[in-house]
């Protein structure tokens, strides 16, 4: 693992190639099969009472890739999250992740084969240092089995390695200084840095970001995409929520929306900003003019085209406000 | 008042064989509650089982006192197993429920009538500490300046004050431990623990297991020393004091048991024995209160104490300041 962020631009981009590259192909429409899926999920049902909040007839996730999976707030990603990493069961379906099917698989199983999820409300775990929350992080410790715990020199060496890694990667995320802090003193932006390096100690082969964006401040922003984009570099596969989206058309090379549970557009970060339906999904969700008025502007051809002006960039009204809504969701 | 008589008294209570058996208790729950979070109420179940261990085995069926250790430990690992496989995988509140249930339960068996020929009902069992005494290295009383230790007492206090080093050991190697550093984890967040990958389930397991194990020691301890299993010295209340004790000591700190448990019986004895030379003296009028009264009011003052303490050092004496200021946050 490289152990700074001195990217050579060169790779970056041959990596983002590679995966535009293995997505242009792909049909722009829900469901669509991708040429080497690492994770693939099959009619996901999940009813709470009445309400049906993920309805996911198929969708896959490309290999190498960064995904993001957007919506508007209450669409079902964080119970889809929730699903597919065994920590809620879906009332149907299956899903399998590198050909392997995870139906069923308690959460920290998951992990084990590779697919690694962070929270969307941060859970840094307060009374234990920085260090140790991304000593925790690593698998396979010789030091977790009861008996060999009470034997510190069969699991001394390996703990030192486990340190050294952990030491490069709070480098990497620059949380050093706070090494031996406990981890209820840092900031939620911290926090969210912290939890994702925790979740890289797993050495994981599929990330899965639950809003690593959300109040984090603008300039820690940039080089939260930074790290984010070198998980790509490193090989790993990164599937992230985001509301965020100047983030998503910075860093994605695919994007699944989300509304009301459904899957209902994947595309490229540009063509599905511009899919009338995501609009749709996003505007009727946020607005806050009264629908007739919106039913109305739409009408005019009003609401389009300033939908389509924001999207071109030059303006970002609607992203700007959509993601100042839902920072403080679950 | 005779100070130095009672300095002497409340000082062989710091070493005793309550501060011992009560360090046992509040060790085991310092595993599970100090250090992973959970809320067994049930530690007096886990003492009974032990005592009861020994006292069936060697009177009821008259078979070897090691044998009787063995199902003492091994009965109390059922038990863990029996309370943990329900419950561990539901929120924290469903253990504290059902091992205070639990408790009540082994305690209400036990001095049942029906129970009386295994158990001996509420009389409990006595006759079974023979073969410890008989291993009694010691053939004379030790004196150690004003103190004295017949036989007897000096080997319960050597073996229980052996077994509260062991205990204290293992706790402070397990807990330095990248196995500890599970159980840590979980009492902070068991969902973010899980989602690196370990099997929370199978580390609270253990965690109940290993004290409730401890917790099984402080009642073969303590039934060796009385040579009596009296069923009624394990109600809840032995559970709240082991509790307290913890507290006081504080939670989650490798002699936080040890050091609250001497504290607790040394000022027991030591607010006990001032109460009743300040009577004897009448330096307090009998109209406010008698010798009978002291000792609800020496319960009363320890009260006073824990609840200054919890206001002034919440973490207790060893307990880190700072962790307390997290919870804040
Ligand atoms: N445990 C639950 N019990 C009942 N309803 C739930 C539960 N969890 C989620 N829901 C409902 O399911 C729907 C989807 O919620 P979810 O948290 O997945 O949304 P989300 O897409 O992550 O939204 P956000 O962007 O705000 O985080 C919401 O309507 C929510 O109210
Ligand atoms: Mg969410």
């Amino acid at each position: 693992m490289p152990a700074d962020d001195q990217r050579t631009p060169a790779s970056l981009t041959a990596k983002r190639e590679a995966a535009v590259a293995a997505l242009a192909d792909v049909p722009r429409e829900p469901g669509a099969k991708k040429p080497d899926p690492i994770l693939v999920a099959d009619d996901v049902k999940r009813h709470f009472g009445g309400l049906l909040a993920v309805d996911v007839e198929h969708v896959e996730v490309q290999r190498g890739s960064i995904t993001a999976l957007i919506g508007p707030n209450g669409a079902g990603k964080t119970t889809f999250f929730n699903l597919l990493t065994g920590f809620d069961r879906p009332n149907s379906g299956s899903w399998s992740f590198n050909g392997r099917s995870l139906h069923g698989t308690p959460p920290f199983k998951v992990a084990r084969a590779g697919m690694v999820r962070t929270f969307q409300l941060t859970k840094a775990l307060s009374k234990l240092t920085v260090i140790e929350n991304m000593r925790l992080g690593a698998t396979g410790q010789r030091g977790e089995s009861f008996w060999r715990a009470l034997l510190p020199f069969t699991w001394r060496s390996q703990e030192d390695a486990i340190t050294g890694r952990a030491e490069e990667l709070l480098t990497r995320f620059k949380l050093d200084a706070k090494r031996d802090d406990f981890a209820g003193s840092l900031s939620g932006g911290q926090r969210k840095l912290l939890e994702m390096a925790r979740a890289l100690m797993v050495e994981p082969e599929l990330v899965m970001l639950d809003e690593p964006m959300a109040g984090v401040n603008p300039a820690l922003t940039q080089s939260l995409l930074e790290h984010v984009s070198n998980l790509r570099e490193q090989g790993m596969t990164v599937l992230f929520v985001e509301h965020d989206m100047d983030m998503v058309r910075d860093i994605a090379d695919w994007v699944i929306v989300m509304g009301q549970g459904k899957v209902l557009a994947e595309g490229p970060p540009d063509a599905v900003m511009s899919d009338p339906r995501v609009i749709d999904a996003y505007l009727g969700a946020h607005h806050d003019q009264s629908l007739a008025e919106l039913e109305q502007e739409f009408e005019t051809g009003a609401l389009t085209a300033e939908a389509e002006a924001e999207l071109a960039g030059t303006d970002a009204p609607v992203a700007a406000e959509t993601s100042g809504e839902t920072k403080d969701g679950r | 008042m005779d100070w130095g008589n009672i300095l002497e008294l409340s000082l062989r209570e710091l070493i005793g064989v309550q501060a011992i058996v009560f360090a046992l208790a509040a060790i085991g729950i310092n595993v599970q509650f100090g250090y992973t979070g959970l809320l067994n109420f049930g530690q007096a179940a886990f003492a009974a089982v032990g005592g009861y261990g020994i006292a069936v085995i060697v009177t009821t069926y008259d078979m070897s006192f090691w044998l009787g250790l063995v199902v003492g430990v091994v009965g109390a690992i059922i038990l863990a197993l029996l309370l943990g496989i329900p419950t561990l995988r539901l929120r924290a509140d469903y253990l504290a429920i059902v091992t205070i249930a639990a408790s009540e339960i082994v305690r209400l068996v036990g001095r049942s009538a029906s129970g009386r020929d295994i158990f001996g009902g509420s009389d409990g069992i006595t006759g079974f500490s023979r073969a410890f005494y008989d291993l009694n290295p010691f053939t004379e009383p030790f004196s150690f300046g004003p103190f004295e230790f017949r036989e007897r007492v000096l080997w319960v206090l050597v073996v229980g004050w052996s077994l509260v080093a062991i205990c204290t050991l293992v706790v402070w190697l397990l807990m330095r431990s990248p196995w500890g550093r599970v159980l840590k984890g979980i009492r902070e967040d068991e969902d973010a623990v899980r989602s690196l990958g370990k099997n929370v389930y199978a580390y609270k397991m253990q965690s109940l297991v290993i004290g409730g194990v401890i917790g099984a020691l402080a009642g073969i301890v303590y039934s060796l020393f009385q040579g009596a299993m009296q069923p009624d010295v394990y109600a809840t209340n032995f559970t709240f004091f082991a509790y307290a004790i913890l507290i006081l000591g504080g939670a989650a700190t490798v002699f936080g048991p040890v050091l609250g448990a001497a504290i607790m019986w040394f000022s027991f004895q030591f607010i006990d024995l001032a109460l009743r030379g300040a009577i004897q003296q009448d330096y307090i009028p009998s109209w406010l209160m008698d010798s009978n009264d002291v000792g609800a009011v020496r319960f009363m003052l320890t009260g006073v104490v824990l609840v200054l303490l919890l206001v002034f050092r919440p973490q207790g004496i060893l307990g880190d300041r700072r962790e307390i200021a997290l919870d804040a946050r």
